[in-house]
């Protein structure tokens, strides 16, 4: 077994900066009571302006005048950490929460993602993308990997042997121990983990009770590690709220891709796809606008997801202005990668037909793309279907069939016709209420079209035309 | 006159150029009419360029040129789409000349997006062709779908009006459909050779 950790030491910092554009204003996050606002995270500018962690919300606007604000919340940092989660289940089935942590199985995971070095490289790029400061270690146990992450970025211990050198020299203060342990054994002058693990076990039983001794044994991998594994969760629900008011469309971008991103990351670590999520635009006062995005098959290409979401959204008229946006995807159907021909002969920057469809589904509307069947009924008006799912017919032999039909018949004006061929008696439909009696008609109009006429029964010269032989 | 040069020898190294027109190539897109093929100068359609069809009125015979085309076409499995089509395509009709309708999209869209839509798909580069009837289609509009042709390599029909033939148009092939005597077909222009001066006959029939 070999675990990797993933540290993240300012994830609700950068849970709240990544849903903004980057600047080099300061920001801080704060928490506690109205009466004592302290702050719980400040980014790197105001850092350097001298505030830090702790500090006394008055304080710090003592040091430096201008600066946001933002309320700590905990139930978003906890939304941030199992968003990872999902997105560590992509690369291993066993993925558990540690406090401000991910740690996950990767021994079977490295014959598919190569060796540790690329694999390692491959975590920290889509940290990177996703926006999320990291620490990354591996160790043979998932809490001797928990350890050595906070101590060293990028540690990677394969054996027990390495894994005893490694911790020996750990000071006791940073080896995360039950609680008290930590505090009391250095006033004993015990100050790193190697003197600990030395020290006989049952006078450590006797003084600080078995959690300890259990708790040395799951780091050294000499006992087992009960944890519960991480389970994605069955829908995607991701909503972003910003402080100010949006009023047009173009801006409702940035916050789009980070939400359709996040929904792609989900996606992948389920290896499923979305056919149709719902985009809920909250507004102060009125309902919110939802904008329904479906697709012609199940995808989990963030671009692809972008590309349709953005065309649904710049049709949109916007009551009033946004102040939250909210995905939502309940049903995720099984993602099946579309085929591609290895001896294919289109270009090679060619755009897949399926995803050419769903662009101009996206601009021109829902129903804009259709493909035409032949039903078995005989009545020109429902003799084809936009339906998908009909019943093909046996070829059957008719007489001809014109090319263009007339979405309504209308009345043929001009110089009277020749008559090249008829008639032919359509009389059917009495079913379905649809009853009609025509005599079909191909005629040649003075201009040289060839056209497809009918006219009651008997009563030839009173055109109606229906279709062109074009 | 010092020395007698054989002319066979002359010609065989190609020192003597032979005032005969290079053989007609055989084109990659026969427009399924043999003898609108001999007279086109790339022995069929234009590869990945545009071709301008005008017509006196709607129903003429536009879609007997090029339904062969749309029956190879699909029935090799590639896409074609049509962009906002005046009628609605009749599939029983289309079908008896061999198309299969299972790899046509009808795209509806109106004016405006017309041009967009049939530029996205000649773009693509997944369709083997593309026809749209633009209305008001300026000069640019029809370079773009040129350019756009030429990307994606497909073949691109425009159907417009006769009216349209005295102005410039920067289509690979132009031809003008008349329906007196009798269906016909005058190569108003193409590329890459002169211009027929008869108009080729088309056998066409209604049926």
């Amino acid at each position: 077994m070999l675990w990797a950790c993933v540290l993240l030491p300012h994830l609700a910092l950068d849970g709240v900066l990544r849903r903004r554009p980057s600047t080099d204003a300061p920001l801080v996050l704060v928490s506690g009571s109205a009466q004592a606002r302290t702050l719980f995270a400040v980014n790197t500018p105001a850092r350097a302006a001298g505030l830090y962690r702790g500090q006394r919300l008055t304080a710090a606007q003592a040091l430096l005048s201008q600066f946001e604000a933002v309320e700590y919340d905990p139930a978003a940092t906890e939304h941030w950490h199992r968003l990872l989660a999902a997105w560590a289940y992509r690369y291993s089935s066993d993925v558990v929460l540690f406090p401000h942590a991910i740690v996950l199985e990767v021994s079977k995971s490295l014959g598919l993602f190569g060796p540790w070095p690329r694999f390692e490289s491959q975590l920290r790029e889509d940290l990177t993308a996703l926006g999320f400061r990291h620490r990354i270690a591996l160790a043979p146990g998932a809490q001797a990997a928990y350890v050595l992450a906070g101590i060293h970025d990028g540690l990677a211990v394969m054996t027990p042997d390495a894994l005893q050198r490694a911790l020996a020299p750990i000071a006791l203060r940073y080896a995360r121990l039950p609680d008290g342990a930590g505090t009391s054994l250095p006033a004993m002058g015990i100050r790193t983990l190697g003197q600990l693990l030395r020290l006989p076990r049952d006078g450590l039983q006797r003084r600080f009770g078995a959690p300890l001794l259990v708790y040395l044994d799951r780091l050294t991998g000499a006992g087992p590690e009960l944890m519960e594994a991480y389970r994605p969760p069955d829908t995607f629900d991701l909503r972003m709220e910003w402080t100010h008011e949006i009023e047009h469309v173009e801006a409702l971008m940035f916050p789009l891709r980070r939400l359709i991103g996040d929904l792609a990351t989900y996606l992948a670590g389920r290896d499923g796809g979305v056919q149709r999520f719902v985009l809920e635009l909250e507004h102060r006062s009125t309902a919110p606008t939802r904008v329904v995005v479906g697709l012609l098959a199940a995808e989990r290409e963030a671009a692809l997801l972008f590309e349709c979401a953005r065309g649904r959204l710049e049709r949109q008229q916007l009551p009033q202005p946004v102040v939250a946006m909210r995905l939502l995807a309940r049903e995720l159907p099984p993602f099946v990668p579309a085929g591609r021909d290895l001896f294919d002969t289109r270009p090679t920057n060619a755009m897949p037909l399926d995803q050419l469809r769903e662009r101009l589904r996206a601009r021109l509307g829902e129903q804009s793309i259709h493909r035409l069947r032949s039903t078995i009924d005989p009545r020109p008006e429902y003799a084809q279907t936009t339906a998908d799912n009909t019943r093909l017919p046996e070829v059957t032999e008719t007489l001809p069939r014109p090319t263009w039909l007339l979405d309504r018949p209308i009345p043929l004006h001009g110089p009277s016709p020749i008559i090249l061929a008829g008639p032919e008696r359509l009389e059917t439909g009495w079913w379905d209420g649809g009853d009609l009696r025509r005599d079909y008609y191909v005629v040649r109009t003075s201009q040289g079209q060839c056209a497809w006429v009918f006219c009651a029964p008997g009563e030839p010269g009173r055109w109606m035309l229906h279709g062109w032989f074009a | 006159m010092g020395n007698v040069v054989a002319l066979a020898s002359m010609l065989e190294g190609r020192q003597v150029w032979r005032g005969r027109a290079a053989p007609a190539p055989s084109g990659n897109q026969p427009t399924g009419w043999p003898v609108l093929d001999a007279a086109l100068p790339s022995g069929g359609w234009p590869e990945a360029s545009l071709t301008e069809i005008l017509l006196p009125a709607d129903g003429v015979g536009e879609l007997q040129l090029l339904l062969p085309t749309l029956a190879r076409c699909t029935r090799a499995g590639r896409a074609v789409v049509v962009v906002a089509p005046p009628y609605m395509p009749y599939a029983p009709g289309w079908e008896a000349r061999g198309v299969v309708m299972s790899h046509v999209d009808i795209v509806s869209a109106d004016p405006r997006d017309a041009l967009w839509a049939a530029e996205q798909c000649l773009r693509s580069g997944s369709c083997a062709a593309v026809l749209a009837w633009p209305a008001q289609a300026d000069d640019r509009a029809l370079r773009r779908l040129q350019v756009a042709a030429d990307t994606g390599k497909a073949l691109a029909f425009v159907f417009r009006d006769r009216r349209h033939a005295a102005h410039a148009s920067p289509a690979a092939l132009r031809l003008e459909l008349e329906t007196q005597p009798s269906l016909q077909v005058r190569v108003r222009k193409c590329r890459g050779g002169n211009a027929p001066s008869r108009p080729v006959p088309l056998s066409a029939s209604w049926s």
